[in-house]
């Protein structure tokens, strides 16, 4: 790699070793460390907001429906089993709106601890993958949890296929979280932006995105909210494991790449920006 | 060629651009292994840039730089390494408590857990910090908190410790123990590359300062040669009361080798301050108040870019 024979330059090669493979785990850890703060409220909402959705749904409003929402293969199926798979998305989906914006805005403006990182060996590429990595190690808390608390509900078909589900939510969470990331870490001033993304992005999204009701049921104008939303795919694809078919008409592998290129793209450009504003 | 002569950091033309500005407009500069180096100019003058491109965080835009003999273009992990970073803004982890901040930091060098926790323990001591090592950061004062950044910057051993700004905000106190701490690492043989724009400090922590002003350098020597070059033996300071320092100062031409008239005093340049002194009182001019002092860097800055250094 290099001609040079300088013992402090050799030194400092040798060094860099280390960092420059793992990089990304020490930012990864380091964040992980500061969630402890916060441990308490990952807890609760990842177990506690699963209970409170499927108590009040299972209980309370699948008891009032009379029309049947989605046919499985074995006939018509409970309300409950087409609301879990999305509901354990949006779980995802709503770590990904706390995670990729607050940390990220404390990480280059409040407490600044990006820019100490940058200092040290670590590239700003791998700052943004530690950060990614440290929020996924949450949605799979999250995810899982979920799903289990589902399943003890008894809200899933096919418990085996359905473990499938949480990797699902989480792909929902990157394609939603990772060009959140990106926009994220482009604002310098904080205008309440985040505000905004969480009214005027999230809650339509969750509204929108034949979460509580079959996508056909709104009017063809306002489907494509869910053709965009990484909700929607991420619940078909999580009907589609739990009792063999969401009715939507797209095969799984459309999902799927749907997700997957979300958070491909939103993925390039978060580690842009971030060697844009650490670079600079 | 020995080892020993081989600069740490050579730059030659080192240029940074933001749009059309020119932030550091082609500088040259060498520091040899155990230097205590200084950027010592004004406000803008591009310190903290030329602190980032050493550092390896900002990409130089022209000329050339080599830190420990390698280019940060291609080799910023490798430089970063052997670098300790005071930022001119403190970023501790507020969240975490101070032995934490050192340890966490530790890891990104890739240094192990046990390594980071005993070297932790040695520079909570260095840093006198050791009764505070559970306390949230947010509890230290703002001495105690650079003094933590400090610590920080040593955890991976450097060669090469960068402050930027290290006192700027600190009191008088403060500042003597920050100094002390940072002596004692000069002596160690700590390389040391620190910016400020405090001529004491320069004065007392620097072997070799270069002065900039708009990204560019003005003079280069030791703090005595500078002074030697560009001022004076003594300054001789007069306060006649803003509305009449500029007609006493017109008088007094001639009398000095150079006079020097800012708002609030008149600075008269000269070897010999007291026979200059006499020489006022002849001409029968009243002072307000009149103190006789040696050159400083201060007057160092003020002769070469006709403005003071803290306005
Ligand atoms: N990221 C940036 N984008 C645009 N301009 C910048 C940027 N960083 C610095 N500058 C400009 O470059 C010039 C030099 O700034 P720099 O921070 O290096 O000065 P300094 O000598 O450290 O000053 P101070 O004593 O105030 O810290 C200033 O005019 C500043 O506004
Ligand atoms: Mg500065």
């Amino acid at each position: 790699m290099t001609t040079t024979t300088e013992p402090m330059s050799l030194a400092a090669i040798d060094a860099a070793q280390r960092p420059r493979r793992f990089g990304a785990l020490y930012v990864a850890e380091h964040q992980i460390r500061q969630m402890r703060a916060y441990a308490w409220t990952i807890v609760v909402a990842g177990v506690g907001s699963p209970l409170v959705y499927l108590v009040g749904i299972g209980l309370g409003l699948a008891t009032y429906l009379d029309q049947q929402v989605s046919d499985g293969p074995a006939g018509s199926v409970s309300y409950v089993w087409f609301v879990a798979p999305a509901l354990l998305a949006t779980a995802a989906v709503s770590v990904a709106t706390e995670e990729f914006t607050y940390t990220v805005m404390a990480g280059f403006k409040w407490r600044r601890i990006f820019l100490g990182m940058n200092a040290s060996p670590v590239s700003p590429e791998q700052i943004c993958s530690g950060v990614v990595l440290a929020v996924l190690a949450r949605m799979v808390f999250t995810t899982l949890a979920y799903y289990l608390i589902i399943l003890a509900f008894g809200a899933v078909g096919h418990p085996w296929a359905g473990f499938l589900m949480p990797l699902v939510g989480m792909l929902a969470g990157t394609a939603f979280g990772l060009p959140l990331l990106a926009y994220s870490a482009s604002i310098t001033e904080d205008k309440g932006q985040f505000a905004v993304v969480q009214r005027f992005v999230f809650t339509p999204l969750f509204l929108f995105s034949g979460t509580f009701y079959p996508l056909a049921t709104l009017p063809v104008w306002l489907q494509w909210i869910g053709w965009i939303s990484p909700l929607w795919h991420a619940s078909e694809v999580g009907r589609t494991l739990s009792y063999g078919s969401s009715g939507s008409g797209w095969p799984t592998w459309a999902h799927l790449a749907v997700l997957v290129a979300m958070s491909a793209a939103g993925w390039l450009m978060a580690r842009r920006t971030f060697v844009g504003r650490l670079r600079g | 060629m020995s080892p020993v002569s081989t600069p740490v950091i050579s730059a030659a033309g080192l240029t940074k651009k933001f749009g059309d500005l020119a932030a550091v407009d082609g500088i040259d500069f060498d520091v040899p292994p155990g230097e205590a180096f200084g950027l010592l100019g004004p406000n803008g003058a591009g310190k903290s840039t030329t602190m980032r491109m050493i550092g390896a965080v900002s990409t130089r835009t022209g000329g050339d730089l080599t830190v420990l003999g390698l280019d940060p273009d291609g080799y910023g992990p490798e430089i970063r390494s052997q670098l300790g970073v005071v930022p001119q803004e403190d970023n501790l982890d507020t969240e975490l408590r101070v032995r934490d901040n050192l340890i966490v930091y530790g890891r990104y060098f890739g240094i192990d857990r046990r390594t980071c926790a005993r070297r932790a323990d040695e520079l909570l001591e260095f840093a006198q910090l050791e009764d505070k090592a559970r306390s949230k950061v947010d509890d230290l004062s703002g001495g105690m908190k650079r003094r933590l950044t400090i610590a920080r910057a040593l955890i991976n051993e450097p060669r090469i410790l960068m402050l930027d700004e290290p006192t700027t905000g600190l009191d008088p106190q403060a500042r003597h123990v920050l100094w002390d701490r940072l002596f004692r690492l000069k002596e160690r043989g700590t390389t040391l590359v620190l910016t400020t724009h405090y001529m004491d400090e320069a004065e007392q922590l620097c072997d070799r300062l270069v002065v900039v002003d708009h990204g560019r350098i003005m003079a280069e020597g030791s703090p005595a040669s500078l002074i030697r070059e560009h001022s004076s033996r003594e300054v001789v300071e007069l306060r006649f009361g803003s509305d009449r320092n500029a007609d006493a100062a017109a008088r007094l031409e001639g009398t000095a080798d150079r006079v020097e008239v800012l708002p609030d005093r008149v600075l008269l340049y000269t070897a010999d301050g007291e026979a200059l002194l006499e020489r006022v009182a002849h001409l029968g001019l009243r002072p307000t108040t009149s103190l006789v002092r040696r050159s400083s860097l201060e007057d160092v800055f003020l002769r070469l870019t006709g403005r003071s250094l803290i306005e």
